[in-house]
């Protein structure tokens, strides 16, 4: 087979990645790019989002820098989007605290980043008509959405566990669309995010959390960047309403 | 701010198993039967909510006493 009709192959299609500035957002921008992907990346800081756009092969990617838990801020953005082959919503926050300690302004601030700010992107984008048909849009969720995760981080699981519900709810009303709507469930990622998660507990229990993954590390986020890309790629195009958890292993147990 | 002892109070508050008045500042916390990774992050939610200081698990694990971490926790006010 040529590398001309490699099916893995993201040559000529535009693909928009939210959270671009770092960690898994950064990974899936750098790996479309690899596969000849036009990246249109976003995050909040336009000096940061720059060290993105230099790491990305190829010509032609561009940048939107902007808080995208702003109505105002996703209406501009979506209004000066081009036609989309595909969408990676990466931009996330952790939060750590106990059932007790459970507020409802700390649900307010993560469901706001996690979950409304890419449903509401979602929406506009279906309803102004930017995704091409056969398009393909992938959220990145957690394992600890549906699959158990470790103590304290119930406002973070609920908000991951949300977006793989209105994931796979899309799926079914985008499928006359043609376009496919998938979640990607990482375990652990070494990123920025999940030093948050690490700052509040201690170097030992973290040792202790890495040998409970069958594959003994945490990922990387190429590790979750192979199944981003397949997902935009027309390999997976009979795949959609799924959750797919890439974890080294985590919920096999 | 809050003293020691409001401190102690508070911590003692947090707990399930154990006798609220056996703790005092000299409690040597990780040592209590119902220590968990969950009651370490209980304590740093609750200086979080009370004092307005964010503790790491390292300032935790690194303090022996209730006093140790009162201390921890009036450094970084």
């Amino acid at each position: 087979m040529g590398i001309t009709n490699n099916p893995f192959s993201l040559e000529g299609k535009t693909i928009l990645v939210t959270g671009a500035s770092s960690g898994i957002g950064q990974g899936c921008a750098v790996m479309a790019a690899q596969l000849g992907a036009k990246v249109i990346a976003c995050g909040r800081n336009e000096e940061r989002l720059k060290g993105t756009i230099d790491q990305l092969d190829g010509e032609g990617h561009t940048s939107f820098a902007g808080e995208l838990t702003d109505p105002m801020v996703i209406e501009s953005l979506v209004a000066n989007l081009p036609a989309l082959d595909g969408v990676v919503f990466s931009a996330g926050i952790s939060m750590t605290a106990p059932f007790t300690f459970s507020t409802r302004d700390k649900f307010d601030k993560v469901f706001n980043v996690n979950f409304f700010s890419p449903v509401e992107l979602l929406r506009l984008m279906v309803k102004k008509k930017k995704l091409v048909n056969g398009a393909s849009v992938v959220f990145i969720s957690s394992v600890g959405g549906n699959f158990g995760f470790s103590v304290g981080n119930g406002i973070y699981g609920a908000s991951k566990a949300a977006l793989n519900s209105m994931s796979r709810l899309c799926s079914l009303e985008l499928a006359p669309k043609k376009i496919r709507v998938n979640s990607i469930c990482p375990g652990m990622v070494v990123t920025p995010l999940v030093e948050g998660f690490s700052e509040n507990i201690t170097q030992e229990d973290i040792q202790k959390d890495i040998d409970f993954y069958p594959l003994k590390r945490y990922g990387k986020p190429e590790d979750i960047a192979g199944g981003v890309v397949y997902l935009l790629s027309d390999a997976a195009s009979w795949v959609t309403g799924q959750a797919i958890c890439i974890d080294g292993g985590i919920t096999a147990y | 701010m809050k003293t020691l002892d409001e401190f102690v109070a508070l911590f003692a508050e947090q707990l399930d198993e154990t006798d609220p008045s056996t703790v005092t500042a000299q409690t040597k916390f990780r040592d209590l039967e119902e220590w968990s990774s969950l009651l370490a992050l209980t304590l740093i939610s609750m200086i979080d909510e009370e004092f307005d200081v964010t503790l790491k698990g390292d300032d935790v694990k690194n303090s022996e006493t209730i006093e140790d971490v009162y201390n921890v926790v009036v450094s970084k006010k």
